[in-house]
């Protein structure tokens, strides 16, 4: 087996009092696609900079690959890309401009960040937008071209914090596409969410983090399979009668969870279970059947809802 | 304003205009109140600090100097009706052009009143009314220094009041049209290079009689200068009936602003 | 299996140590590349006010103020000297100070919060301190392009009185520039957001130190209790230098070497801090 790029020992970051990250264990090896999930504020965007080496951690121990971040910051980030939750490109330049002057930082030759430059602007969907100004750009393709302007320096690891909050499904249905091949090219994907879907799309495996830990470690379909039941039910009574409805269910399915806006069954066998909940006298406004999700994962790790 | 939806034509400027540019006023305000009063009120420091610094140091070298009527004055009386009018300049344009481009183009703060009922009129004279009254403010602090310090000469001083009103509604009603044109951040740079020279030709220093004649007609085209002559007349009482003139320069100034301000918010919003 | 381990790792860490090589050398100089290059979408306004400024005011003081001052207002060595060469070293000590009144200000706010650029710097191999340095050298660059047009409109308008000691106005202007725009920048890099700061630094430290630091009439002019604001004004300084440069020193002056130190000071002291304050931000 290969030595891991990232490895992380009792990996801990505190501001004050407050505890963001609380000493976590994890291992990315090369050509992973690794995913941090987690709702707003789980300590998913710390552990990213401490990573990233612009952060540096209380406790624990931390490599990337094969370096400290503590002592070698420009090491490390020489090898990294690098997409932020929020856009930070250059508006007062042009699309490829922005790519090119981003190249120079790594001390890669001007005319290699050209060639490099209208390579990535085809990879990104954006070759026509050359000259655009950033500032007339869609939020789909300003993402992509903050996703080209990481990859300017070909790192052996790109990491991404939220890379399609803010976005519509289309934009992110293209941005998703282009990150899967990234992944099929073998480069390694570490990336942030609290969307499930994403996660689900894009990674190999991933750590569900709260409260600076990490609840569960496995692929989407095995935190799944460990964590919740095939098929999840949903039904709608009204907000003010979904509790009392709740307590006729109870029984039914092999686990039940109340939310304020409706009641989540789980089973295996979602049809037969609304049978035997039309049969019971309980008559929803709407039902749904779907499959398992992360969501339901976290759920039922945490009690909470991950977009609340 | 229901007699005027009568008048035949005048659909064009109902659909620009809802007789409702109080609620512009009172958001600018409000929000002076809420967020950059101490900008606003440091506004005022700007020429009395020029009127310290040349007034007074500058003032020692030079003494009496000799007005175009004739009348000698000193060189602190001298310059503080220039400066009066320079800084009626200076807040009309910057309230008219940089403010508005900005809530324009970044703000988008115009887009959200015009989604309401509210027209491109309203908060056009808004802003300018809102200028007016900060200009207004300024005008009524800086001739009581004048006042303090001894270089209101006459009772028609009182009377630069209204002039610097006159005349700062003049330059931003300019203003607001010459924005309606500017799309980027750097053509606004370009106001600048027209405020400067103006600024340190039009009299507000020294007398215009230090140029040669064709210079002197040429700095005479510009709004400074009569802005600078109306307001020195009246601070000063060296009346004369040039300042008729003056003032026709300001009311043709304003009409011709006002007239393309429309036609451009016409042309830009409702088009 | 343990080939790789052994192959793999060394490989990983080498090309990280290779890559890294030069931006710890050369990132500050990389980041004044970006910061030129973003000067020059606005370019046209970088020339026109580096040229235009000092044309306007050439014409304005020298033909009009100097022609209708009539009693001579500063001396020389040798006695009164004309009104615009005593005028002129403040000028351009003034244009190559208010860059940075534009460029330490606005520029820092933008990087920091409204485009963010410096931290998209900062996930690069770059450091913090080569970003604070690298933007230094980018605006030292505009200075002394605004410095040195300055002068050249200088001597085409008989502004200067030995050309060849007057040309050291333009690394005087500069540094005059970073003594006032280095503090600057340390106070600009501290705040986290822009509630008309600037504004004010524009009209009670900018416009007052304009003014009042014996750029229009000498500093002994003012009363006793304003002069202190000379003292204190990179530009009192840096044209005090500019004028013993053109002209000569006349009797009363302090000596050069004093005026020079206290621009150095100025300019060290706001350098220190704002390099801790960039690293402490961005780390």
């Amino acid at each position: 087996m290969s030595q891991p790029v990232i490895s992380a020992r009792g990996l801990t970051k505190r501001f004050g009092d407050f505890t963001a990250v609380a000493g976590i264990d994890f291992e990315v090896p090369p050509g992973e696609s690794f995913g941090l999930l987690g709702p707003n504020g789980a300590g998913k965007s710390t552990t990213m900079r401490m990573i990233g080496a612009v952060s540096q951690r209380t406790a624990g121990d931390l490599r990337v690959v094969g370096l400290d971040p503590d002592t070698h910051g420009p090491e490390i980030r020489s090898q990294l890309g690098v997409v932020p939750q929020e856009d930070n490109l250059d508006a007062e330049l042009r699309v490829r401009e922005n790519l090119i002057v981003y190249g120079r930082y790594f001390g890669i030759p001007r005319s290699v960040c050209a060639t490099r430059a209208d390579e990535l602007l085809s990879f990104a969907q954006l070759e026509d937008k050359a000259k655009a100004k950033v500032d007339d750009l869609s939020g789909g393709m300003k993402r992509r071209l903050t996703i080209a302007r990481a990859l300017i320096n070909e790192p052996r690891i790109l990491m991404l914090d939220e890379p399609t909050t803010g976005l519509d499904p289309q934009a992110r249905h293209v941005l998703w596409d282009r990150l899967f091949r990234l992944k099929e090219r073998g480069t390694t994907l570490v990336l942030t969410t609290h969307y499930m879907d994403e996660a689900e799309q894009l990674c190999d495996r991933l750590i569900v983090v709260d409260k600076g830990q990490i609840m569960a470690e496995g692929s989407p379909a095995a935190l799944i399979r460990q964590y919740s039941t095939r098929e999840v039910v949903e039904l709608r009574f009204g907000s003010d009668r979904n509790a009392s409805a709740a307590e006729q269910l109870a029984g039914l399915a092999e686990r039940l969870e109340v939310l304020p806006d409706r009641v989540l069954l789980y089973t295996d066998d979602g049809e037969r279970l609304l049978e035997r909940v039309a049969h019971a006298g309980l008559h929803p406004t709407t039902s749904l059947v779907r499959r398992s999700s992360l969501e339901d994962v976290f759920l039922r790790l945490t009690g909470r809802s991950l977009i609340e | 304003m229901s007699s005027v939806v009568s008048v035949p034509g005048t659909g064009a400027i109902r659909a620009l205009y809802a007789g409702n540019a109080r609620a512009v006023v009172a958001r600018s305000l409000q929000a002076t109140r809420s967020s950059n009063w101490a900008v606003v009120v440091s506004g005022f420091f700007e020429p009395v600090f020029y009127l310290l610094a040349m007034g007074w140091g500058l003032g020692s070298f030079i003494g009496d100097v000799t007005l175009s009527t004739g009348t000698e004055v000193p060189y602190a009386a001298f310059i503080a009706p220039g400066l009066l009018a320079v800084s009626a300049m200076n807040g009309a344009i910057y309230d008219s052009t940089w403010n508005v481009f900005f809530k324009m183009r970044f703000g988008r703060l115009y887009d959200a009143m015009l989604a309401t009922s509210i027209g491109p009129l309203d908060v056009a004279l808004g802003e300018i009314v809102y200028a007016l009254l900060r200009g207004g403010v300024y005008a009524v602090g800086f001739l009581t220094v004048m006042q303090v310090l001894g270089l209101n000469l006459a009772w028609t001083a009182a009377l630069a009041i209204p002039a610097v009103l006159l005349v700062a509604f003049g330059f931003a009603s300019v203003g607001m049209a010459i924005t309606s044109f500017m799309k980027t951040f750097q053509q606004m740079d370009w106001i600048n290079f027209v405020l400067l020279p103006m600024f340190l030709f039009s009299a507000t220093f020294y007398p215009l009689s230090v140029y040669s004649e064709p210079i002197q007609w040429v700095i005479k085209a510009f709004p400074l200068w009569h802005a600078v002559e109306l307001i020195r007349g009246l601070t000063t009482g060296a009346l004369s009936v040039a300042m008729l003139g003056h003032t026709a320069y300001f009311l043709v100034m304003i009409a011709a602003g006002v007239t393309l301000t429309t036609t451009r918010l016409r042309a830009l919003f409702l088009s | 299996m343990s080939a790789d381990v052994t192959t793999d790792e060394p490989a990983m860490v080498t090309a990280a140590l290779g890559a890294a090589v030069r931006p710890r050398r050369l990132g500050w100089w990389y980041i004044a590349e970006h910061q030129l290059r973003q000067m020059r979408s606005y370019g046209w306004t970088v020339v026109m006010t580096g040229i235009g400024n000092p044309l306007i005011y050439m014409l304005g003081i020298g033909l009009g103020l100097a022609a209708f001052l009539t009693v001579p207002v500063a001396s020389g060595p040798d006695g009164p000297v004309d009104y615009l060469w005593f005028v002129a070293p403040a000028l351009l000590v003034t244009a190559a100070v208010s860059v940075t009144t534009e460029e330490f200000t606005y520029t820092v706010m933008g990087g920091f919060r409204w485009r963010r650029i410096f931290w998209a710097m900062n996930a690069s191999p770059v450091s913090p301190h080569q970003i604070c340095t690298g933007l230094i050298v980018a605006v030292t660059l505009r200075m002394v392009f605004v410095s040195t047009a300055y002068y050249a409109l200088m001597v085409a308008f008989g502004a200067v009185g030995d050309v060849a000691t007057g040309a050291l106005l333009v690394p005087v202007g500069v540094l005059a520039g970073l003594a006032f725009g280095l503090p600057l920048l340390a106070f600009s890099a501290s705040l986290t957001e822009d509630t008309g700061q600037f504004a004010m630094v524009q009209r009670f430290v900018f416009t007052p130190l304009f003014l009042f630091s014996g750029t229009f009439y000498p500093l002994a002019t003012l009363p006793g209790w304003l002069q202190w604001i000379g003292w204190v004004s990179p530009i009192w300084h840096g044209s005090e230098v500019g004028r013993t440069l053109s002209y000569g020193a006349g009797s009363d002056s302090w000596p050069i070497g004093a005026h020079l130190a206290v621009l150095v000071v100025l300019a060290a002291v706001g350098w220190v801090i704002a390099r801790r304050i960039f690293v402490g931000r961005l780390r």
